[in-house]
């Protein structure tokens, strides 16, 4: 078990060189482009574009730029925006990263209760009424872009009702938990709806599929030969054994969402996570801070995707002599 | 169908069961009129091919078949008590505990995420008020009667961890544990090796004989029913073609879909005795005919045979054709490849 | 089937876009119309307004008249007709879903093929490929490219693809997820290369060419045809995301994703302009997500099986 822990960190550390090397690829190394203009933004003047290339080492053979980047980044610590001179990109992304955490944590314990009784009730009751209808709201979770519902959702909120049914509805934006708990959690109640919406969903779904497949094993069927309640056969022998698929879909959303793949509903509720800093440093073309971001969120990706891995052994006693 | 007195010692009793399901091809006959007793410490043997309905004949009877669309009608009585129409509930408590079941396939009967020691416990806990302590010890005390070595540590272990073999062991241990009085094998060695079926045969009929519990065991292996069973039925289509004590049917089988399973018409002054095989193939459960099922592949079909013959004959052991016992003998003792 | 009905009246009306904007309601989608004037009611009327709320500046936009040949949803704050763009905007997300869906499933195809198959270095550097770019956040490599490719278009030797193209996001869009269809794909093969079929194809002497397209393929085919309506629903969604970010397409093209964009400044007076191409978005993708269950209960043999023993 420990060797294939440490096989499985071995090869996440290789995939991110490799996703260092590809965000260093698409952002310097596109043909046809010159990445010291793109760098030094989209209004600068020729000194400044040469004060780039000259600190970037963008005269320099192509290693040894990427080598340059990531001392920059990793290292010395010391990369800095080039939109807000002066200013660190990684102290930014640290500080926009509590709120990512907030609205992400949030949501998902809202889409895991929701999502997983959904599920569990439209198995429990396949064929019945409410069967199709959870599955038909789960289908329309999946087939919303984020974004517009985050719109259409503050345009209730904020604006048609936002004097009668919603005026307790603050503006949108961002307040420490540490400053006020209260307000915080307001701030986040409807962005944590808006983005767990859409994941329930997917999660309904998912979970009903693997619970209909898990009801129609063999195990089943033995369980009901030996006199178990339904109940107990779905909760304990059924959902138990769908649960790992389930567990490593939310592991993957999980860590993909903490890096900033909820960007745009940071955007649209105006919280100031890192989602948020990824969209602002792409409309502005601050390349080092899209750098940053990006090795950000991968860093998350990959670690997800390892650790749901070694999850995967834990639930699933098959996979451990593997 | 005569009207037989219901043996009052019986622990299953099965009148005129009929199991079918609408389907958009039409009404699929799965079990059409079977009728049998189990005495007490009795093994009755359910034989026919695959498709003859035996394996939903036994489902149906404990209500373990989830399909909206089946129909079931006809008697079922475990100990002198209606069973058939009773509610999940009112089930549950005769699931495991007076019936045990072993499935076919050992490789996929046991829930992989759960050790076999929790899952034999859950089904004791479930018919008694043992502690998790006592039931456990109970568990390793099965393990061991059904020739599991190590059983205190085996206890512990993923039903991966064990072969097909030790894996129907364990399948065995749990299905007595609440000391059933009808234990009900379907195809309990079809997926094993023929070495660990035998094996698996003799631990079953040592286990009937110390738990004294009556068995129904279901195969398409007519070696299995010489040697375990006291009755049997051969069913074909769903219907029963013949019924009676084990060396009655294997020694003067009375139905030519019989001697088809057994491989040869008997003859008494044979030297090679060459196999013979049944022609044709199985019939399909949407298209049983109106009269004898079997008819289309008989040799011995006659006029007669459009009508559907009943089961008749000495109390004991009964058939369901119409071939009568002086055109049988004929036939016993014609030489091979000469029809009547 | 009603999904089938749903996608089938969203592609022809949108199809139909060009027909609707000359000849019904004798506008254009696209060049501002600033000053223009809409017969209503029997009166003439400006189609953007001044201001009569809050300061009493600029200019707002008529809203919906629901009348069908006359600014049916109202205009955007340039003056154009919002149904009108919201037809040909559905034009451009489909066609970008639906290309790049295509091109993703035939390359996934032909990767996880050839990796499943021919197995060895072929399948490693498959495999691996797949690995990294899954591993980088899929909208975070589409957001990427695209920021990348569409300040200059794509040059690479040959192939030139100006920046304003459709064909660059249906490119991007493609790549990106190529991993999702091909790594289950190549599975598949994987596992079907085991079957007997396959190896007595191979023990009789069939050349791979005709195992692969003969033997293979067939098998693979039920689970592409499953993917392709949900990715042409993934797609149109990466595609409305790109273009709401102003990455994906380029005015003067028009998207449901761009209208969106167009509309938010807009959302509290003017609501539709936002609101309807969600709704499209909403229900082509969910109609798109049916049909692909639906094929995928039909290639099911188990399904017809649910709820028996």
């Amino acid at each position: 078990m420990l060797s294939f822990i440490i096989r499985r960190f071995i090869s996440a550390i290789l995939v991110l060189f490799a996703i260092s090397v590809m965000v260093f690829l698409i952002f310097f190394a596109t043909p046809g482009v010159d990445p010291a203009a793109r760098i030094a933004g989209r209004s600068a003047s020729p000194a400044v574009v040469a004060a780039v290339r000259a600190a970037f080492g963008l005269n320099r053979p192509l290693p040894i730029r990427y080598l340059l980047m990531m001392d920059h980044l990793f290292i010395k610590h010391d990369l800095t925006s080039y939109v807000n001179p002066n200013t660190p990109v990684i102290p930014q992304i640290l500080h926009a990263a509590p709120v990512t955490l907030s609205l992400v944590v949030g949501a998902a314990v809202i889409w895991l209760i929701v999502g997983v009784l959904g599920g569990v009730i439209a198995a429990a009751n396949r064929g019945k009424f409410i069967d199709p209808l959870i599955m038909f709201a789960g289908i329309a979770a999946v087939s919303v872009p984020a974004y517009w519902l985050g719109e259409v959702v503050n345009y209730f909120t904020q604006s048609k009702f936002h004097s009668s049914v919603f005026s307790w509805v603050p503006a949108s934006g961002y307040v420490p938990i540490q400053q006020n708990p209260w307000q915080w959690a307001l701030h986040l109640f409807f962005p944590w709806l808006t983005l767990a919406a859409l994941y329930a969903g997917i999660y309904a779904r998912v979970l009903r599929a693997e619970l209909v497949n898990a009801l129609n094993e063999d195990y089943v069927r033995t369980a009901r030969a030996k006199g178990l309640s339904e109940r107990r056969i779905l909760m304990r022998h059924a959902l138990r054994c769908s649960l790992i698929s389930i567990v490593s879909l939310f592991g993957l959303d999980f860590g993909a969402l903490i890096g900033g793949a909820a960007l745009l509903t940071e955007v649209v509720m105006g919280l100031p996570g890192v989602g948020q800093l990824t969209y602002n440093s792409l409309q502005d073309l601050d390349l080092p801070v899209i750098m940053g971001c990006v090795m950000y969120a991968a860093f998350f990706v990959v670690l997800a995707n390892a650790v749901v891995d070694v999850l995967y052994a834990v639930l699933d006693p098959r996979v451990r002599v593997a | 169908m005569p009207d037989e007195p219901v043996a009052t010692d019986a622990v299953l009793s099965v009148r005129d069961l009929k199991v079918s399901f609408a389907t958009r091809q039409g009404e699929l006959r799965a079990v059409d009129g079977l009728s049998f007793d189990v005495g007490a410490k009795e093994v009755l043997g359910i034989v026919g091919e695959s498709g003859s309905g035996k394996s939903v004949a036994m489902y149906s009877m404990l209500g373990l078949v989830r399909d909206s669309n089946v129909t079931i009608s006809g008697s079922v009585r475990f100990e002198g008590r209606e069973i058939l129409g009773l509610s999940d509930k009112e089930m549950e408590g005769i699931r495991g505990g007076d019936v045990g079941m072993i499935f076919q396939d050992p490789m996929t009967a046991l829930t992989p995420v759960y050790t076999v020691g929790w899952q034999i416990v859950e089904q004791i806990r479930a018919h008694s008020d043992m502690t998790k302590a006592q039931a456990m010890a109970r568990a390793v005390e099965l393990l061991g009667e059904v020739g599991i070595p190590n059983p205190a540590s085996r206890v512990h272990q993923y039903p991966h961890e064990f072969s097909g073999g030790m894996r129907q062991r364990v399948v065995i241990a749990m299905a007595l544990s609440c000391n059933p009085k009808l234990l009900i094998a379907d195809e309990p060695t079809t997926a094993l090796d023929v070495t660990t079926q035998a094996q698996i045969l003799d631990l079953m009929e040592k286990l009937q004989q110390s738990y004294g519990s009556s068995i129904v065991i279901i195969t398409h292996d007519m070696g299995v029913i010489a040697e375990m069973a006291d009755r049997v039925v051969v069913m074909y289509a769903g219907r029963p073609c013949e019924i009676g004590p084990e060396i009655d049917v294997v020694r003067r089988p009375r139905h030519p879909y019989t001697w088809g399973l057994l491989g040869a018409v008997p003859r008494v002054d044979s030297k090679n005795q060459r196999l013979v095989t049944i022609p044709g193939t199985s019939v399909s459960p949407l298209d049983v005919p109106e009269g004898c099922a079997f008819a289309p592949r008989c040799e011995y079909k006659m006029a007669l045979c459009d009508q559907r013959p009943e089961l008749h004959g000495p109390r004991d052991h009964q058939d369901a054709c119409w071939l009568s016992d002086e055109q049988r003998v004929a036939i016993r003792s014609a030489p091979v490849g000469e029809a009547s | 089937m009603a999904a089938l009905g749903v996608v089938t009246v969203m592609v022809i009306a949108c199809l139909l876009a060009p027909v609707y904007a000359h000849h019904f309601a004798h506008v254009d989608a696209f060049s501002s119309n600033l000053n223009g004037r809409i017969r209503l009611n029997g009166r003439w009327v400006s189609v953007l307004q001044a201001n009569t709320q809050g300061l009493g500046l600029g200019v707002t936009p008529i809203g919906p008249t629901w009348h069908l040949n006359n600014y049916f949803l109202g205009a955007d704050n340039q003056g154009r007709d919002v149904f009108a763009r919201f037809l040909y905007g559905g034009r451009a997300t489909m066609l970008i879903g639906a290309s790049s869906a295509l091109i993703c499933c035939i390359v996934a195809t032909i990767l996880g093929l050839a990796a499943g198959y021919f197995g060895g270095a072929i399948d490693w550097v498959v495999s691996r490929v797949f690995d990294i770019v899954w591993a980088f956040p899929v909208y975070l490599l589409a957001i990427s490219l695209s920021v990348i490719l569409l300040t200059s278009g794509l040059n690479l030797g040959i192939i030139h693809i100006g920046a304003g193209s459709l064909l660059l996001p249906i490119i991007i869009i493609a790549a990106v997820y190529v991993p999702y269809v091909g790594r289950p794909l190549r599975g598949i093969v994987l596992s079907l290369k085991e079957r007997e079929f396959v190896q007595a194809a191979i023990g009789s002497g069939a050349s791979d060419w005709h195992i692969i397209v003969k033997e293979v393929l067939p098998n693979v085919a039920p689970t592409v045809i499953v993917f392709f309506p949900l990715m042409v629903a993934f797609n149109m969604l990466t595609e409305s995301a790109l273009s709401f970010l102003s990455i994906g397409v380029q005015p003067p093209n028009a998207s449901w994703g761009t209208i969106i964009n167009d509309g938010l400044g807009l959302l509290y007076t003017r609501p539709w302009v936002a609101i309807a191409p969600g709704l499209g978005i909403v229900l082509t993708a969910g109609a798109l997500n049916v049909l692909g269950d639906g094929f995928r209960d039909a290639f099911d043999p188990k399904a017809k099986l649910r709820g028996s023993i």
